[in-house]
């Protein structure tokens, strides 16, 4: 079945001959309402400014800015290993995929190539990542629309997959483990025996989860054919990940464009057909279940010896000669990518990190929420699953 | 890329193609065939995402350069349009009514580089900075070490370190 947005909802506001809203604010039929970025249903450090009309929105406009810690131009006066502590601070609740990203543009550009068992290693990361991120969206996703408990489970479930973290990196939420040529160590003695109990308790968690909230008809009734993100909308707004995949368009970088150990893989991406808030629950939730299966296939075919890092220069010394790239992998809420040009110094010239978030909290925002219930904001900024900081860096 | 990079030449005026991997690979394009070029690689070639729209500044050179990036998704494949622009008239053509999300991406060029677009939508509303009067933050000539020196203080008491002669000192501690 798919829902269709009617565009002509709202009789309000009406356009000025140039296109723009008509917004009186004098008139006493508007009001400004801000949400963030002190709100329980934000997602992170942001701000949405709601003219609304009664209850519903007729223009939201998105404001970022308050998490801005200027990485990009910090990295332009930071050696290439003085620049891999800090990436990871992009974006707290997934780091790793700054790490894997900032990492294979460094050894791209320098001719480094990482060894096939730190591949797998990172893979394996950047899989247990996924899991956490979706375990996160879930709890916020279900908080959004006043079911708190299953954010409590979720904690629970993610807190252990914490502990594998801790145990196989020595910590818990910046890893700092995939460095430029390889990775810091590997898998610690017992860790498939702790992993497959985090994955059971975690598929059990997510089993609750389907019970409580996907068959409950509170949530349903408020998240089936809300947030609809048409199909056509995808190329030109730049979405991707989940967001895309629930519109039923196959987008996986994991796919279309394999990198590290994903061709050796058996996996499918999952794909949805409502593209509204329920269709994109579903397909996360769905994805971690993907993502669990993808954590077993790596324990059980990874090589347990072998070199963890490649032959790098003396990191004081290290200059890459001029060249650009662009790195590119699959996180949790879309494309992840990293613009990586060096001038032949010691230093990178520019790097521009790609965050799936830029596009989907700013202009598709925006957009889609227009004509919505004040009471169905946050759930539709949860829904499309984003983290400000990869928006200001 | 090379097949591609051929027929667009015919078309277009195109600079030397950089193959920086088998399905990436970027060129340079004159400011005034941007446009053209977008249109034809979005609608006849299938590179319909655009990825990232960013500049980099080569002060040195006197130069900025815009990189759109854009992506084939059905063929795995990305190409880089370089366009340079004069660091003194900074000033570009807006893209936002090919890809709306563009707007986003001139509008943060505009705070932090200082390149105008022209007609694009907010381009000179703020988009992180608020009440910045300083030059535009991610030119290679603003100094960040400076800026943060006269506008915020240092802990009493904090002792700070140059981080390449700290590593020197622990790495070789007889200097070697």
């Amino acid at each position: 079945m798919s829902y269709h947005f009617q565009p002509d909802r709202s009789q309000y506001p009406q356009k000025k001959a140039d296109g723009t809203l008509d917004i009186d604010l004098a008139s006493g039929k508007y009001l400004k309402l801000w949400q963030g970025p002190q709100h329980p249903g934000i997602t992170g450090n942001m701000s949405v400014e709601l003219t609304v009309c009664g209850d519903e929105v007729v223009e939201g406009k998105t404001h970022v800015g308050y998490l801005h810690r200027g990485f990009e131009k910090l990295m332009e006066r930071r050696t290439f290993i003085q620049c891999f502590p800090i990436v990871c601070r992009v974006c707290v609740p997934e780091p790793d995929f700054n790490e894997y990203c900032y990492a294979a543009a460094v050894e791209e550009l320098a001719g480094i190539e990482s060894p096939e068992r730190a591949n797998w290693i990172r893979t394996l990361i950047l899989e247990m990542g996924r899991i956490n991120s979706y375990l996160m969206y879930l709890g916020g996703q279900a908080g959004s629309f006043g079911m708190g408990v299953i954010g409590q489970w979720t904690t629970y479930a993610r807190d252990l997959m914490l502990d594998r973290f801790e145990e196989l990196t020595g910590a818990r939420i910046y890893h700092m483990f995939i460095l430029p040529g390889g990775v810091r160590d590997g898998l610690p003695e017992g860790f498939e025996k702790r992993m497959e109990e985090t994955l059971l308790e975690i598929e059990s968690t997510l089993g609750d989860v389907y019970d409580v909230m996907f068959c409950n008809a509170v949530f349903k009734k408020r998240a089936v054919g809300v947030g609809f993100i048409d199909p056509e909308l995808i190329d030109p707004y730049g979405v991707t990940g989940p967001n895309a995949r629930a519109a039923g368009v196959a987008s996986d970088v994991r796919k279309d464009q394999p990198y590290l150990v994903y061709p050796e893989l058996d996996f499918e991406p999952v794909i949805g057909q409502d593209s509204d808030i329920y269709a994109r629950a579903d397909v996360r939730r769905r994805d971690t279940l993907v993502s669990i299966d993808l954590v077993r296939q790596m324990l059980a075919k990874m090589p347990r010896t072998g070199p963890l890092m490649a032959k790098i220069p003396n990191v004081l010394h290290w200059k890459i000669p001029r060249g650009e790239t662009y790195i590119r992998g699959e996180c949790s809420r879309g494309e992840y990518g990293y613009y990586l040009v060096t001038d032949g110094s010691g230093y990178p010239r520019r790097v521009n990190v790609r965050g799936p978030s830029y596009t989907h909290a700013v202009a598709l925002l925006e957009r889609l929420i227009v004509n919505l219930d004040i009471a169905d904001v946050a759930g539709l900024m949860v829904s499309l699953h984003t983290y400000p900081p990869e928006i200001e860096r | 890329m090379q097949k591609l990079y051929a027929k667009l030449n015919k078309l277009f005026p195109l600079g030397e193609l950089t193959c920086q991997r088998e399905n990436l690979a970027f060129v340079t394009v004159s400011r005034e065939h941007l446009r053209s070029v977008l249109l034809h690689l979005r609608d006849l070639e299938g590179f319909r995402h655009l990825v990232l729209l960013t500049a980099v500044d080569w002060i040195e050179e006197g130069a900025f350069q815009l990189t759109y990036l854009l992506s084939d998704r059905t063929e795995g494949r990305d190409i880089g349009l370089r366009v340079m622009l004069s660091r003194e008239d900074a000033a570009m053509e807006t893209i936002h009514d090919i890809w709306p999300t563009a707007a986003t991406y001139q509008r943060e060029l505009r705070e932090m580089f200082g390149i105008d677009f022209p007609d694009s939508p907010g381009v000179n509303e703020e988009f992180v900075l608020e009440g910045w009067v300083d030059i535009p933050p991610n030119r290679r000539d603003f100094d960040t070490k400076k800026f943060a020196e006269e506008n915020f203080g240092q802990r009493p008491g904090r002792e700070t370190r140059d981080p390449a002669n700290h590593m020197k000192e622990q790495l070789y501690p007889d200097g070697a």
